[in-house]
């Protein structure tokens, strides 16, 4: 059984994380790219037996996860994902890395290729925090959730979700299902729908579940 | 020791008949015969993994990552460490007995390949009735041996630990091994590879090739820290050819300790071996190929400093097994003691090859080690 957020015996997990194992199917092949200490892919293992693989770029969070057990590769999206066949894995999830790479819109196309499902979980640039900092400071906003000065942040291709939502449609991918999470890590519009253009005010980070569009869709 | 009547068919056509492998073992098969690790060596190692060597007397090789409660605890897995095909510490090589001459084989030895030194090692667990290995493991030219036993005999390896290698001998590889090959043809005392018979010790030439391929194993870094351009025991320049420099007389060192423990033929025969090696080209030219299908769980492990197998060459591996979906961990260490550091004492390895070992253990079935309270 699946932890929730107010299960308390597992507070630890980002509530990102627990939204995608909430979203990923017991015993999928799955493959997390920038997958950091190895946190999302134990909790997957642990929670829905996934064969799990991960890619990450620092050499110390890969030692980690290999030393705790986990099947992670030292490598980085924009590289190494071309060596992966088609539709290796059931989920390909990109988790609050995407803004880091260097071409989103190519490592979000090999997501697709290499996976019939991608999810995608980002920081919202369109947060009305972030507006306002700027608005009023007239600087790069820098936030709780974005604590990095521009000359020192590693990313490199911040985006609203409004702006993601278009890369999707770019891709020609579906979006079966996209979460906002506000600063205190609940989800937006639990009980009324909301439109897009509160989710991308209101949003902190964002998930997104998306997979290939087939001929036809 | 395989009798004449079960030979062993090399690569290069020909058939090994008798043939012995000369092995080391610790710790407990299990009744299950499920917690095996093969451990297969380098270049100028053996089997003396563990135990103290006969020749030289000192320790183990690899005594930092094979004892009770050491990353590959042998409380808890049966480790086996052959002596390669060609090596000579006991399996059959060059030194052994030509049955068809009754003098030893020297060049009449058949060039072999680390496929060959697999199947040799295919045999001793057939032998054992060991049927599937929990893991193969190994570094360098051991490294090697675990590719073609995961390409080849996918079936029998459970997980797979290729360390500071490569998929292939690159040119610079070759180059520096026809050096020595080169150094010991040309020392007078090789005979033509006949010294055994005429009582003569190619001494000067195997220590030459000793000497140059040690620097491959080290780093400029390492080197640069422990010898610097320190004079040894003297206080000025002797302008004359003696060992003025440490790093000099460190070298004269290792060149004439490692003629004592190793035979000349054997030398050329093992690093043919390894200029033969190409795994891709046993597979179309498609390294991938190799491991189409592979069910093994693979760990490659490179480190920062080693320029004989660099990162790079580790990290086509991981590329090979990644384009087959291959479950495979890869971990670039940070040392700089060049290629040697896969024999050292390095925290961060060891906890990594304990985390991939024990969670592939578990997922085995393989009981862990009985604690000692």
């Amino acid at each position: 059984m699946l932890a929730r957020q107010d299960d308390h015996t597992i507070a630890p997990h980002r509530v990102d994380h627990l939204l995608i194992a909430e979203l990923v199917r017991p015993d999928a092949r799955v493959l997390d790219v920038g997958c950091g200490d190895g946190a999302l892919l134990q909790l997957l293992a642990d929670s829905k037996n996934v064969d799990g693989r991960g890619v990450e770029i620092e050499r110390d969070r890969v030692n980690a996860c290999v030393g705790r057990g986990l099947s992670v590769i030292q490598g980085d999206a924009d590289q190494d994902l071309d060596a992966y066949p088609d539709d290796a894995f059931d989920y390909a999830i990109l988790s609050l890395t995407i803004q880091a790479t260097r071409n989103p819109k190519k490592v979000l196309t090999n997501l697709l290729r290499i996976s019939r499902r991608a999810i995608v979980s980002f920081p919202n640039f369109g947060h009305w925090k972030v507006r306002v900092r700027l608005l009023t400071t007239g600087r790069m906003p820098v936030t709780e959730h974005l604590p990095d000065t521009w000359y020192d942040t590693p990313n490199a291709h911040l985006c609203t979700i409004k702006d993601f939502a278009d890369l999707c449609r770019q891709v020609d991918s579906k979006v079966e299902r996209a979460v906002a999470f506000n600063a205190s890590g609940q989800q937006l519009g639990t009980w009324v729908r909301l439109p897009l253009t509160i989710h991308n005010l209101l949003g902190e980070k964002a998930v997104f579940l998306l997979s290939r569009r087939a001929a036809g869709d | 020791m395989f009798p004449a009547s079960e030979p062993l068919a090399l690569d290069c056509g020909q058939q090994l008949a008798p043939f012995t492998v000369a092995y080391e073992t610790a710790g407990t098969l299990n009744a299950a015969k499920s917690n095996a690790i093969l451990i297969c060596h380098a270049l100028t190692m053996d089997q003396y993994f563990l135990r103290t060597h006969p020749v030289t007397e000192k320790p183990g090789w690899w005594l930092d990552m094979i004892g009770p409660g050491k990353p590959i605890d042998t409380d808890r897995f049966f480790v086996i460490c052959p002596n390669i095909l060609g090596g000579c510490m006991g399996s059959t090589g060059p030194l052994s007995i030509n049955p068809a001459t009754n003098e030893p084989y020297g060049l009449d030895f058949p060039v072999i390949t680390i496929r060959d030194m697999v199947r040799a090692q295919v045999r001793l667990m057939d032998h054992l009735g060991i049927g599937q290995l929990f893991a193969v493991m190994g570094g360098s030219m051991g490294g090697m041996q675990v590719l073609e036993w995961a390409a080849h005999f996918g079936e029998r390896v459970y997980c797979a630990i290729p360390i500071a290698t490569a998929a292939w001998h690159s040119a610079q590889n070759i180059a520096f091994h026809e050096v020595g090959r080169q150094a010991v043809m040309a020392d007078p005392d090789w005979a033509q590879g006949r010294y055994l018979q005429e009582q003569r010790v190619p001494r000067r030439g195997l220590a030459v090739a000793r000497m140059a391929a040690h620097i491959t194993y080290l780093s400029e870094t390492a080197l640069h820290a422990k010898f610097g351009r320190n004079l040894q025991d003297r206080a000025d320049r002797t302008f004359s050819f003696n060992a003025d420099f440490q790093v000099e007389s460190y070298l004269r060192h290792q060149g004439s300790t490692f003629v004592d423990r190793f035979d000349a033929n054997s030398y050329l025969y093992i690093t043919r071996a390894m200029d033969y090696f190409d795994l891709a080209g046993e597979f179309d030219g498609v390294l991938a190929n190799a491991f189409r299908g592979t069910k093994t769980r693979f760990c490659v492990v490179s480190f920062t400093s080693d320029w004989l197998y660099p990162t790079h060459e580790n990290r086509k591996i991981v590329q090979a097994l990644n384009a087959v979906a291959a479950n495979v961990s890869f971990v670039e260490i940070e040392s700089d003691k060049g290629h040697d550091a896969f024999l050292l004492e390095e925290p961060i390895f060891f906890k990594t090859i304990a985390g991939f070992i024990n969670s592939a253990a578990a997922r085995r079935g393989i009981a862990p080690a009985r604690s000692a309270a």
